[in-house]
């Protein structure tokens, strides 16, 4: 995690309104707090002008502040908060890449070099062409599908470099590439066959529990069969 | 009533207090640095933990914790210092060890708490962080470094001041204070961020690097700067006030200052009169007392008694005023006026002048009525009493004035004085909801009585009071929001017009028309000096301002922190200044002065002291009394005022206070005040921009 900005950044900053699709999903959400607790919309109205911008610029935290009625500081503050608020302009896609401990175990290193072989991008840096911004993540618990990075609202799973070199060169393509596992798998499933639950559990042969299989019930010392 | 024991001491708290105001009623101190019964609580630097049971095995919040029936709490245990001795450790694990560089040194929350907390030792090897320094205005200087995040300067700027403007931003390690995108407070009241801070974080702009705190001498005295007479304590090294802080007075000021009352000192040291002057061949050169004494002995006996005239200035004394009123009186002069702004007071009715619901009345009020009036500029202190009163709710507020922006939400009544017809009579909507009211109030401003249908406008208002049912057996809901510190003292003291005497006004038309040739300026630096003509002008007062530069004879006389006078504010609260430094050079005090001058004059007045002077006061008026020190003498209201006349103006209310920072001669001197103007009145940018190498 970077540290905050000491200030919001003026120069960059463009005008703000929501898009008229928007502006009906904001005040939807504006609708659903109490008038009294009008800043508990803060979170999900910054979320949803970050959607539209990318980022959350002054003009946006001043556009929140003046609907939800409460001080522009006091967005900011909010927004300063959460590391998932992008307080400086990014590219068009944000590759947020997981280097906690468990990816890195398992490579996510590999993953930051790919990133840096396609884009020509460092960690905290965004592409020459504005396609992608690629970001450290700290852990977004999919760690049984590790190495992994979040793009947008879509996790990419089970990385390796060459999958994520392939990934990111469709990305620079324009071609979409379906979230989830890039090794194939079904969500987190093991890899090849099944380890463990091979036999149809609901047999007492499948090894399904029982209160009379069970050793208090004198079921048999060496517990479910 | 909960009844707990802290360290073996029973209290009887009162249900829905917190553990650590239960041990302040008994006199337990428990450390803090966040909390502060002023402000909410936040309980977040964790200093205050105690021992409580029964509860978890766990230290606890002493701010944060409520009291309950049975509860024992102890503050003194090994498991409450432990935890404390262990919150010191993380305190200290960022905080700079640059006590002997830091401002704060030696008044500081934090090196006092270290010495009873703190280890002499530190575990922590790793790099401390460092804050950018944050820019807040002329008159907070940052060292963020030395942040502890206890965030009372962000609630204090958000709940008293009601400008919220600052905030923390980030997290964690890397949270820190700032205000929105860095721009200056615009609080009149942000100087109190530094008395708050319990490190060095912020400290006071213009008095950095200048004193230690105990090099100083400490003197409680009363601030002149504005008509709330807040208490004040006088900070000085040698002859030289280093700087103002408040003391604390429930009924005026609680522990606030406003920004201009403290920093605006720095004026006491430049511009100032410290020798007589006459005028000799168009110019001013310097002279001896006994020649200006005798130079203007000789102009006033020689002139006609009835073309001689006085005006009492914005912060003269009680003691002067009513010297030279006797003054006047023996040569045989009925024209005086301590109402140099011309207002509309009638000096008969004490209740019409007064603010008679009182400051801390202000917390009873249930509506409010501005008319004419910028509470905020001209007397920032009442201003945070009305806030504060808002803030506890049910709290109607209609606004007839120049100035909506008073950090409370106000209902907009416009800016035309015909509406306060419309509320006289009954026929306003915001008249429901005073008379809905049971303890309405009208706030009058100088705004509107200092003009020339000011007297309409106090019949008007009053009118207002009266039928709005502001006025009742318990309750006068009628207040008069002076701007000068010295004019309810000139009312009380009889500084007005004599038998066919002439006010402010006709003193000014006669010196311009040659029919006054002898004008006495006591301080008086607020009024048209063009209008003064040909007349010889004697001016009495300490700072060289308009008045003085006018003058043909100038008396240097006393400031505030220099004498022991009497001020009377516009609750009609008797208080009394005390000496903290001396006159500059010749400077005396002023009721001398005129003393002096009496005996020039071969009319020499009967008060040889200070107490003679006082007691003439006490004869004048009983508001005098010794007794009243300090108190609010109440006035009568005798209700139906039907006497007033003249037609109302549709010219719009303007405030008199324009320029917050600059409002009489110590202001008009300070540097300080000045930067205050460049930044918020003309808008620059504050002339400190940090270069990063100013420590």
């Amino acid at each position: 995690m970077s540290a905050a900005p000491k200030t919001i950044p003026g120069a960059a900053n463009t005008p703000f309104a929501f898009t008229a699709e928007n502006q009906v999903e904001a005040e939807r959400i504006f609708a659903k707090y109490p008038v009294a607790r009008a800043r508990s919309a803060i979170l999900p109205l910054l979320d949803l002008a970050q959607r539209q911008e990318g980022w959350v610029s002054r003009a946006v935290v001043e556009a929140v502040a003046s609907m939800t009625k409460v001080a522009p500081i006091m967005v900011w503050e909010v927004a300063t908060f959460y590391t998932m608020y992008n307080l400086e302009p990014i590219g068009r896609f944000h590759v947020e890449v997981c280097t906690n401990l468990p990816c890195w175990l398992r490579g996510s290193e590999d993953v930051v070099r790919a990133a840096r072989d396609v884009f020509g991008v460092e960690i905290g840096q965004t592409s020459a062409d504005g396609l992608v911004t690629l970001s450290q993540a700290e852990c977004l618990g999919a760690c049984v599908n590790a190495p992994m990075l979040q793009i947008g609202d879509d996790y990419y799973e089970d990385l390796d470099y060459d999958r994520a070199k392939a990934l990111f060169t469709a990305m620079k393509q324009g071609r979409h590439v379906n979230g989830g596992s890039q090794a194939g798998r079904r969500c987190s499933a093991p890899m090849g066959d099944l380890t463990s639950l091979t036999t149809d559990p609901t047999t007492p042969e499948g090894g399904r529990w029982t209160a009379e299989s069970s050793p208090a019930a004198g079921g048999g010392a060496d517990g479910p069969r | 009533m909960p009844k707990l024991t802290i360290d073996g001491i029973e209290v009887e708290a009162q249900a829905g207090m917190t553990v650590i105001q239960a041990a302040d009623l008994v006199g337990i101190e428990i450390p803090r640095f966040c909390y502060h019964e002023r402000l909410s609580i936040a309980g977040n630097c964790r200093m205050c933990l105690v021992e409580v049971k029964p509860g978890p095995p766990k230290p606890q919040a002493a701010c944060a914790l409520p009291v309950a029936d049975g509860m024992e709490v102890w503050t003194q245990s090994d498991l409450a210092t432990k935890a404390r001795k262990g919150v010191m450790e993380f305190l200290l694990i960022n905080h700079p060890l640059d006590c002997p560089i830091c401002d704060q040194g030696g008044e500081c929350d934090l090196q006092d708490q270290a010495m009873a907390f703190g280890s002499d030792r530190t575990r922590f090897r790793e790099v401390k962080r460092s804050v950018t320094e944050k820019h807040l205005g002329p008159l907070v200087k940052t060292a963020m470094t030395r942040c502890i995040h206890c965030t009372r300067c962000v609630r204090f700027i958000r709940e008293v001041a009601g400008v919220p403007e600052m905030g923390m931003i980030g997290r964690g390690e890397h949270a820190e204070i700032t205000s929105y995108v860095e721009e200056a407070l615009t609080s009149e009241l942000s100087g109190n961020i530094v008395d708050l801070c319990p490190v060095g974080a912020l400290t006071s702009a213009p008095y950095a690097f200048n004193a230690r705190p105990w090099e100083l001498t400490k003197v409680e005295s009363i601030d002149v700067l504005d008509a709330v007479g807040s208490a004040i304590r006088v900070d000085a090294r040698g002859n030289a006030v280093m700087r103002v802080l408040p003391c604390l007075n429930e009924d005026v000021n609680e522990e606030w200052l406003a920004d201009k009352s403290r920093h605006a000192v720095d004026g006491l040291r430049y511009q100032r009169l410290d020798r007589p002057y006459v005028r000799e061949n168009g110019k001013l050169r310097p002279a001896s007392w006994e020649e200006a004494l005798a130079t203007v002995a000789g102009k006033l006996l020689s002139t006609e008694p009835d073309r001689i005239a006085a005006l009492a200035g914005d912060l003269a004394d009680a003691e002067a005023m009513v010297l030279l009123k006797d003054l006047l009186d023996a040569l045989g002069s009925p024209h005086r006026d301590c109402r140099q702004d011309g207002a509309a007071l009638d000096p008969d009715d004490r209740a019409s002048w007064l603010f008679n619901p009182t400051i801390p009345g202000i917390e009873d009020a249930d509506a409010l009525l501005i008319v004419g009036a910028d509470p905020r500029r001209e007397a920032p202190i009442l201003n945070a009493r009305i806030r504060k009163r808002y803030a506890m709710g049910g709290f109607p507020i209609g606004v007839l004035g120049p100035a909506k922006d008073l950090t409370y939400a106000v209902e907009d009544l416009g800016n035309d004085p015909h509406t306060l017809r419309a509320l006289a009579s009954g026929s306003h909507s915001f008249w429901r909801a005073l008379s809905d009211a049971e303890r309405p109030m009208i706030l009058v401003g100088m705004g509107a009585l200092a003009r020339d249908d000011g007297a309409a406008m106090m019949g008007y208002a009053r009118r207002v009071a009266e039928t709005a049912g502001a006025i009742t057996d318990d309750w006068t809901g009628f207040g008069v929001l002076h701007t000068a510190a010295a004019r309810v003292g000139g009312l009380e003291a009889g500084f007005v017009p004599g038998p066919n005497g002439r006010d402010t006004s006709r003193i000014l038309e006669g010196t311009a028309n040659g029919s006054i040739e002898v004008v006495y300026l006591l301080g008086a630096d607020e009024i048209d000096t063009a209008a003064l003509g040909d007349a010889f002008v004697i001016y009495q007062g300490h700072h060289g301002d308009a008045g003085a530069n006018r003058a043909d004879v100038i008396l240097p006389g006393a400031a505030y922190t220099e004498k022991n006078a009497t001020y009377v504010n516009t609750e009609g609260r008797m208080q009394r200044t005390w000496l903290a430094v001396h006159p500059p050079g010749e400077a005396r005090e002023d009721w001398k002065i005129v003393r002096a001058l009496s005996s020039a004059v071969e009319k020499p007045l009967a008060q040889g002291s200070l107490e003679a002077v006082r007691a003439r006061l006490v004869e004048v008026s009983p508001t005098f009394a010794p007794g009243n020190e300090g108190q609010v003498v109440p006035a009568e209201y005798s209700a139906t005022h039907r006497g007033f006349s003249g037609r109302l103006d549709s010219a719009p209310f303007v405030s008199p206070v324009v320029n917050y920072y600059q409002t009489d001669p110590i202001s008009r001197a300070s540097r300080t005040m000045a930067a205050c103007t460049d930044v918020y009145i003309n808008g620059k940018a504050s002339a400190d921009k940090r270069t990063g190498t100013d420590g």
